[in-house]
């Protein structure tokens, strides 16, 4: 390994820039380069850029490149935002099939969208790949430069050589008759603004921020957490997503608890704004959108079964452990679960009633009610006086005859319909009719009685939404590390003020920080009052400032500036 | 309550005028021949920096009387959102204001926060209820904690803008100015906007469609422009209104896309009226303000915004984000539109920060990474909301 | 020297893999997806305890050393409906060699469910589960769904849509316990 010696005598490690000693530049390449470029890693040797042997030191160094990780970021950018041009799979309506959908919507583009598999971006193999490949990019770009970084601040020299200073944007020498004095006297002002000071053989190095140097490592440790919590979702037992839907009055076991949770739903309420009601700042708008929804809530209480039952047990003791209402932004919580209010369906069928008649004298032979759910278990109501109603067929959701026979297309009670045999003291044999919302059929042939709907009890059904979800305290975690790394590198600065008594009689001052040079000169002229010398010139500015009355003059107007 | 939105009103009304006058303070301080810096005190500014923070006052009080009256905070609806970014945005012009003292700030971002204003009263401005899904504290801890930091970052568009001004050499055309042209049109359309919203609303041509929407439903559009394109299979219910019978398909909102064929009319209209009267380009007419801008200085500030503002708008737009999206919505993330947007913008400013620190884009490039910026958060603002429909359109 | 470089370069590739690791386990959960959750063969079979249409009580763990061909089902079902002749065709020929059958059905009426065991004249027990929780042990999705339970209390096989009478017949063969 080649080595450079510094003419201190200090050996740097192959790459450096400056010798960490003293100073110096060490090479013509850096002495070509900008000091804001060289000043940033404090001129150390970024180990990726110096060994490029195999095939692992490649990829180390392809990862390592900042100017990779922005393309990275870049492309993770425009591949987000075109997931956003139409709407993701898991946005469009789930009974219909997606390719149709997006072709019959948007016509070719929709058709190119969907073929190309940007309806499912996000979940995408290649996108978790964009940003598995962002991960590595932190961690191996953050390793290469925070670890010399720490190195070069850590053994900092308070002495520096005059080439050194002379680079730094900020610097000026000054001819004063007394240079030990007003570096003292400086150096005592920029202690009263904070800035650590240390002195060897009349040089002073006044230093303050050094921490927010980290901020970049801290924030990127934040996101590595981040996204290991990220990962841990795929990790079977971290996350529960599950949907429950329960109807008022109903028990059921709460999906993804292993079966040892239990949850009543005593009543749905749905309210809405009304006018009148609530505060009248809000007519205006009830009356241009109508009516605008106001809570959502389960009243639910939860239950838990008795430990060592087994599923399915109709003798389980369950214990009631609370109730609670559960509303939009209230979750029920219980034992790492969340039960969210994310949906209803209102006015569900219950029960139906039927009175029984007699078509042409038109009287009443007395009325039953048919439980959709729990019909009696022999399909039998007796109505008394030798009137009775058998249930040969209820069909919750209607769908037409399939040879002659009536279908139901779920077990839910969307249509009902029946078909009863209407047993009568003068028809003892029984008399068939089939019942449905708006169609009465008497397939075997006329009847003299006839059963009319006469009742109506419906009920809502609210779903909810089960959730579980372990990586939530990794990822809160995460975002906290991340934060406090971002506030760190962004709100402080690392401001670095070299003075040097020379033996020439001057006294040599320069200047640097990381941003925020206006911070670092108002520092400076704090420092400098009283001083009678004049703050250090910033080199840059000069450098517009001529730039500019160069521009002027060639366009002819004066040259007002400063 | 009734009483107290009125006062809301009138208080919102006076800030958008003192934001005006002291528009013309700040111009008038940057004119003035003692300050060829720009910087410092001069009383031009000074009167002007006091009428914003009288006018910022205002603005605050229309925003906790709202408050009072709605019985929530008032950032439900896009008009209140847009309303209060622009009132953070001054705050935010405000606070670099008396850390830079750069009067030439406040003749560009009292301008844009006036625009702001002016276009977010082309929305509904109703006192809204609130949803379910909105009530609760979340609603003003991130909406707020959002639009502060999208205030600060526009900060550094303002401060880019003047950049940009200074430093692209009109004369000699090219892409810069080509696209230094097309932000400051970009601009003028929203001018176009609001200016043809209000010019059709005070001469009533407005209409009614009926029309067939991609679910094959019958539904009404409401037209608040004269149509020049008409809905699926659309019928005039207006009498006497006017109608062209260009129709669009359904997926197309027809309503919107008319108000923008107006928008672009009306902006495309007033920019060359103004290129014919003064013979200059919009750039053109606004470089001699900028003559005298320090851009070390402008860089410097420009920089400062992205640094203060973007974990202002990470805590906002992605960690409360999270929090609330996790209680309301029952996970903290679920692609929806504006979350993408919202980490779109994290990105991009992220990506901007990197290449400023560790690949040393300053000046110019960091400029034009400034104005990019904030055209992607006025994406994330206007155009999510209106064109992509998700979880967030309230309004 | 050569040891530094040594060092490293076992580091870097330690780093790497470890990364390489985590990305593909991740990539590779994403894309297997949901299936993860179910009740797979190679599983022991949760017990439940289930009542008849008669009032009688089943439950799984009473059957060991038989082979249980559990069913879910539920009578709006048609590929359900299509094979339960089959299925009591079979429990005829193998009720005698061992093989049990269980048909579950999902949180319907015993007034439905019972209508339609006597439409079919089903023999073998059909069991109510109301609450939904058997459904649950079993993460049941689509039904029908039927699981193949090996005499040890092992799923077998998990069978997902509708079953052709010989496919029945081989798989209920191939729980028979070995005698």
């Amino acid at each position: 390994m080649n080595e450079l010696v510094c003419k201190c005598g200090h050996v740097n490690k192959e790459g450096s820039e400056l010798c960490l000693q003293c100073g110096r530049t060490l090479t013509e390449q850096a002495e070509q380069r900008k000091t804001s470029d060289v000043m940033r890693y404090e001129g150390m040797a970024r180990r990726s850029q110096t060994y490029k042997r195999s095939v692992i030191d490649r990829i180390w160094n392809f990862f390592s490149s900042v100017k990779v990780g922005v393309w990275l970021i870049v492309i993770t950018l425009v591949a987000s935002a075109i997931g956003t041009i139409f709407p993701q799979e898991l946005f469009i309506p789930r009974n219909i099939d997606p390719a149709a959908y997006y072709e019959d919507r948007y016509g070719l583009a929709g058709k190119i969208y969907y073929v190309l598999g940007f309806h499912n971006l996000y979940g995408s193999w290649w996108y978790m790949l964009l940003i598995a490949a962002i991960g590595t990019s932190i961690i191996i770009a953050s390793l290469d430069r925070g670890v010399p970084l720490y190195k070069a601040l850590k053994n900092q020299r308070v002495e520096r050589h005059g080439s050194f200073l002379k680079r730094q944007r900020i610097y000026s020498e000054y001819v004063t008759d007394r240079p030990v004095e007003k570096l003292e006297e400086i150096g005592a002002g920029l202690e009263k603004k904070k800035y650590k000071i240390r002195k060897e053989n009349n040089h002073l190095l006044a230093e303050k921020g050094r921490f927010s140097r980290w901020g970049p490592y801290v924030n990127h440790t934040g996101l590595i957490i981040f996204l290991i919590g990220a990962m841990l979702r795929f990790v079977p037992g971290m996350y529960v997503d599950e949907q429950l839907w329960i109807r008022e009055g109903e028990t059921l076991n709460i999906p993804g608890t292993d079966q040892q949770y239990f949850l009543e739903n005593k009543g749905f309420t749905l309210e809405t704004y009304n006018e009148g009601q609530d505060s009248d700042v809000f007519d205006a708008t009830l009356q241009r959108v109508g009516p605008v929804a106001k809570n959502f809530q389960t009243d639910a209480v939860l239950y838990k079964r008795e430990e060592g039952d087994i599923a399915g047990s109709a003798n389980r003791e369950m214990e009631p452990l609370f109730e609670q209402p559960i509303q939009v932004n209230i979750p029920l919580k219980f034992d790492g679960f969340a039960l969210y209010q994310t949906d209803y369906i209102e006015n569900e069928f219950h029960t139906m009633s039927f009175t029984l008649e007699n078509k042409e004298t038109e009287e009443s032979f007395g009325q039953f009610t048919v439980d959709l759910f729990n019909p009696e278990q022999d399909g039998l109501y007796d109505l008394g006086n030798g009137y009775q109603v058998e249930m040969m067929g209820l069909y919750p959701d209607f769908s037409g005859f399939e040879d002659g026979e009536p279908q139901s297309a779920s077990p839910l009670p969307n249509n009902p319909a029946f078909l009863f045999k209407m047993i009568t003291p003068d028809k003892p044999d029984g008399e068939v009719a089939f019942i449905g919302i708006q169609q009465n059929l008497e397939p075997l042939g006329e009847n003299e009685y006839a059963l009319s709907f006469s009742g109506l009890e419906t009920r809502d059904v609210s779903g909810l939404t089960v959730r579980k979800d372990l990586t939530l305290w990794i990822l809160a975690l995460g975002g906290a590390i991340f934060m406090i790394g971002v506030v760190q590198g962004a709100y402080w600065n690392h401001r670095r003020v070299w003075l040097k008594a020379g033996e020439d009689g001057k006294l040599y001052v320069a200047g640097h920080t990381n941003k925020n040079w206006f911070g670092l000169k108002k520092d400076l002229s704090a420092s400098f009052e009283g001083t009678d010398l004049a703050i250090p010139e910033d080199h840059q500015e000069l450098k517009d400032s001529k730039g500019t009355a160069k521009e002027e003059q060639e366009r002819g107007t004066t040259g007002q500036h400063q | 309550m009734a009483q107290l939105a009125s006062i809301s009103s009138t208080l919102l009304y006076t800030a958008f005028v003192l934001y005006l006058i002291a528009t013309v303070f700040f111009a008038g301080s940057i004119k003035s021949k003692k300050h060829t810096n720009q910087i410092g005190k001069n009383r031009w500014a000074t009167i002007g920096i006091t009428i914003t923070i009288i006018g910022f006052a205002a603005q605050l009080g229309y925003f906790i009387t709202r408050w009072i009256a709605a019985g929530h905070a008032p950032l439900s609806n896009l008009f209140e959102f847009i309303t209060f970014f622009a009132m953070m945005l001054v705050l935010s012009f405000i606070i670099i204001y008396f850390m830079y003292r750069l009067h030439i700030l406040g003749v560009f971002a009292l301008p844009i926060a006036l625009l702001i204003i002016a276009y977010s009263s082309m929305f509904p401005r109703d006192v809204s209820p609130l949803i379910p899904a909105l009530q609760s504290d979340w609603l003003f801890i991130h909406v707020s904690t959002v639009a502060a930091g999208e205030a600060i970052l526009a900060i550094s568009f303002v401060a880019g803008l003047i950049y940009l001004l200074k430093d692209v050499d009109l004369t000699k055309g090219g892409k810069q100015v080509f696209w230094l042209e097309a932000v400051l049109i970009g601009l003028m359309l929203v001018v176009g906007f609001i200016v043809s919203s209000i010019s059709f609303s005070i001469a009533g041509a407005g209409a009614e469609f009926s029309y067939v929407n991609p679910e094959d439903q019958q539904v009404t559009a409401e037209y608040a422009m004269p149509a020049l394109v008409v809905p699926n299979e659309g019928e005039l219910l207006t009498e006497g209104a006017f109608a062209t019978s260009l129709e669009m398909p359904a997926i197309v909102n027809a309503a919107r896309l008319n108000t923008v064929i107006w928008s672009l009319l009306f902006g495309a209209g007033i920019y060359l009226l103004i290129r014919l009267i003064t013979r200059k380009k919009l750039a053109g007419i606004l470089q001699p303000l900028v003559r005298k801008a320090n851009p070390d200085l402008l860089d410097e500030i420009g920089y400062r915004s992205v640094l203060i503002g973007f974990p202002v708008f990470t805590l906002g737009g992605l960690i409360f984000a999270m929090i609330w999206a996790q209680i309301a919505w029952t996970r903290f993330w679920g692609w929806d539109p504006k979350e993408v947007w919202a980490l779109i913008t994290f990105l991009f400013y992220a990506a901007f920060l990197h290449l400023r620190l560790s690949r040393g884009w300053e000046g110019n490039r960091s400029a034009w990474l400034a104005v990019i910026g904030f055209v992607i958060i006025m994406f994330n603002l206007v155009a999510v909301n209106l064109i992509i429909a998700g979880l967030h359109s309230y309004a | 020297m050569q040891n530094k470089k040594k060092k490293r370069l076992v580091m870097r590739i330690s780093i790497l893999a470890v990364l390489l690791a985590a990305v593909s386990y991740t990539i590779y959960s994403s894309v297997v997806g949901e299936e993860r959750n179910l009740v797979k063969a190679g599983d022991q079979a949760p017990d439940f305890e289930l009542t008849d249409l008669n009032g009688d009580v089943h439950r799984l763990s009473d059957y060991e050393g038989k082979g249980v061909f559990l069913n879910f089902w539920g009578t709006w079902c048609k590929p359900c409906e299509k094979e339960m002749p089959y299925m009591e065709n079979q429990y005829q020929k193998f009720a005698d060699q061992g093989v049990e059958i269980i048909a579950v059905n999902v949180g319907e009426s015993q007034y439905k469910v019972s209508n339609f065991a006597n439409k079919y004249n089903l023999t073998f027990p059909v069991v109510r589960d109301e609450h939904k929780d058997v459904m649950d042990a079993y993460s049941i999705g689509p039904l029908p769904t039927t699981l193949l339970i090996s005499p040890e209390g092992e799923v077998t096989q998990v069978i997902t849509g509708e079953m052709s009478e010989e496919m029945i017949a081989s798989y209920m063969e191939s729980i028979k316990p070995e005698s």
